[in-house]
């Protein structure tokens, strides 16, 4: 058994109310830290190493330290509960079935910054949640963890939820405090960062659920012992969002120290491959991230067991490896057609662009049309080599990563599963009534000698 | 149908608007659209979107184009029950193509129409981050998940005698 942080209550009947959380430890964390100065709380973060659980990646403390603080400026808190990663539920989780947990994280976070307003904006679908987290806002208050002057420290602070209305785009932070606003959900260009202007020009930290959740542990144990767990800079736990073809799907804890082979085939996470069937391919990190056939998959490119962790996971760079992004794990058996699968892809991000980029706008369009086509039947050679063309000039080439994110399931398709591509093409009519199989996808890598 | 919430429906709206800070009201705008849609039958006609430009005191273009941006908003009207399946990669290596194929045939309906009675709307959707219980849709409010024919066949019985009484 691995640690478990976030999901250490996971199963504790009623751990939902104030009463239960609070019974189990909950709140006590909040306490200790309303009496900590805020720049000691954003050093904790910072030695604990925590990275941003959204994505990116991206070091939570340094962000904190980014904030500006001019004087008579209010800054904000603003949580991104825009889940909406193809393959990724595990925010969803946290926030419906541990409340609590959440907004004391948001509480110390939002003490941390110097947050008086913070909102949470959370993805439109889900509709019911609003009402889960708003109850506990109220249990929370009641109790005397918000409002006016917490616990006696001087400190206000008010949570609102605020319902977005289904854009993909919106988990993009500029595009999130746009429609904030109150407006479409655009992402802004960079600079100003919003941790000098952003919601309503005002300086602005965004973090992911998750990451928020972490605080908690973070400043229960202190940032150092937070840092022990797991290994290199993937520090502590990490929650993976597991679907697709396996026989147990649903939301884990891990401490990034365990192989994908036992994320995959050990009964504590995944459980093995649905219905007796084989591997063939993966997508480690929410559909954004690149897809590895199951060889490798579960070894590197040198040979090497490849582990579930941040450096393991992109071991290779995207020539041979992928990212642990959001952590949305989907697997695909033997059964899948990668070309089918990469086309409901393409579907996504030309329906989720949100048009202001001609390179994404047009782009994702163009190559959900192609792979249309090769799905299809009617697909000829020359379409692959377009379709490559077309990512290359997508990538790095839009104001927000969704330009990146829509190119590298397509590269990255075609990158290692070409030959299916191409029968495709070569057999319009086969490929209507079977799928190309497992090939040899699951093959053991040959690694050459140095010399 | 004049276009006015009830009272009690105002108080949601105050109650909402008082969320941000002074002069940031546009920032309930999305917020008010939902009870919008939900008010007057399911999708937001210009009217609605000129009566919510009016109560947050901005522009009624500012509303059209936050409307039709976002892909929860109705711009024309849907049936009472809209039944959004899921068809993103996760549900698609789950089946979620035979469970669409099968709501077709069963109300004799594309993707995308209305029954003749006006009770459905099948609307095929992207992502909705249900991925580890797929096939699944989104009714309303609620989530329906791990599904399957049998479990199509009784919600669509069920939502028509509710629609019945």
């Amino acid at each position: 058994m691995g640690v478990k942080l976030l999901l250490a209550n996971d199963g504790v009947e009623g751990i939902r109310y104030y009463d239960t959380y609070r019974k189990n430890g909950g709140y006590t964390t909040a306490e200790k830290a309303l009496k900590m100065s805020q720049a000691d709380i954003v050093e904790e973060v910072k030695k604990s190493g925590l990275r941003g659980r959204g994505g990116a990646g991206f070091p939570t403390g340094m962000k904190w330290s980014f904030l500006a603080k001019p004087e008579g400026v209010p800054r904000h808190l603003v949580c991104n509960a825009d889940e909406s990663e193809p393959g990724t539920f595990k925010d969803r989780y946290l926030m419906e079935f541990h409340p609590h947990l959440f907004i004391e994280g948001l509480l110390i976070s939002s003490f941390a910054l110097g947050s008086n307003r913070t909102y949470v904006y959370i993805r439109g679908e889900y509709s019911w949640i609003p009402d889960i987290l708003n109850q506990a806002i109220a249990e929370a208050r009641n109790a005397g963890f918000l409002g006016k002057n917490i616990l006696g420290s001087g400190f206000d602070c008010e949570i609102y939820v605020h319902r977005g209305a289904g854009a993909y785009i919106c988990g993009e932070e500029t595009a999130l405090i746009e429609s904030l606003e109150g407006k479409r959900g655009n992402p802004r260009m960079k600079p100003p960062f919003p941790a000098i202007q952003g919601l309503w020009m005002r300086p602005t930290v965004v973090n992911n659920v998750e990451t928020i959740a972490a605080v908690v542990p973070i400043i229960a144990m202190g940032g150092d012992e937070y840092a022990k767990i797991g290994v290199g800079k993937s520090t502590g736990t990490k929650l993976m969002s597991a679907c697709g073809n396996i026989n147990k799907p649903g939301v884990y804890e891990i401490d990034m120290t365990i192989s994908v082979e036992e994320f995959i085939f050990s009964d504590e996470y995944c459980g093995g491959i649905k219905n007796g069937k084989r591997l063939k391919a993966c997508i480690p990190g929410g559909s954004s991230v690149p897809i590895l056939p199951a060889n490798l998959l579960l070894k590197t490119a040198k040979g090497e067991t490849r582990m579930m962790n941040y450096e393991s996971m992109s071991d290779g760079g995207f020539a041979t490896g992928s990212m642990i992004g959001s952590g949305g794990f989907e697997v695909l058996d033997e059964d899948q057609c990668i070309v089918k699968h990469t086309m409901t892809l393409a579907r996504f991000y030309n329906h989720e662009s949100c048009g202001q980029c001609s390179p994404c706008r047009e782009g994702t369009g163009w190559m959900y049309k192609i792979l249309k086509n090769l799905e299809y039947g009617h697909g000829k050679l020359s379409d692959i080599d377009l379709l490559w063309d077309i990512q290359r000039r997508i990538e790095g080439n839009t104001i927000c990563p969704l330009g990146d994110a829509a190119s590298w399931p397509v590269a990255a398709a075609i990158r290692h599963f070409r030959d299916e591509f191409e029968w495709h093409v070569k057999n319009p009519e086969e490929s209507q009534k079977r799928n190309y199989g497992l090939a040899h996808y699951a093959d053991p890598i040959h690694v050459a000698a140095t010399a | 149908m004049s276009v006015k919430f009830s009272d009690e429906k105002m108080k949601e709206v105050k109650e909402l608007i008082s969320h941000y800070p002074e002069g940031k009201e546009k920032s309930a705008l999305i917020p008010l659209l939902h009870i919008a849609q939900g008010e007057f039958g399911g999708w937001l006609d210009v009217p609605v979107m000129d009566y919510v430009a009016e109560l947050l005191n901005i522009l009624p273009i500012e509303v059209y184009e936050v409307a039709t941006f976002y892909t929860m908003f109705n711009t024309k009207p849907v049936g009472k029950y809209v039944l959004e399946v899921c068809r993103t990669g996760p549900c698609m290596v789950s089946g979620c193509d035979d469970i669409i194929s099968y709501i077709k045939e069963k109300l004799g309906i594309n993707e995308g129409e209305t029954t003749p009675d006006g009770l459905f709307t099948l609307k095929p959707a992207e992502c909705l981050g249900a991925c580890g219980y797929a096939p699944m849709m989104q009714m309303g409010k609620t989530y329906r998940e791990h599904l399957t024919k049998e479990k199509v066949d009784k919600l669509i019985e069920e939502l028509r005698g509710k629609s019945n009484n």
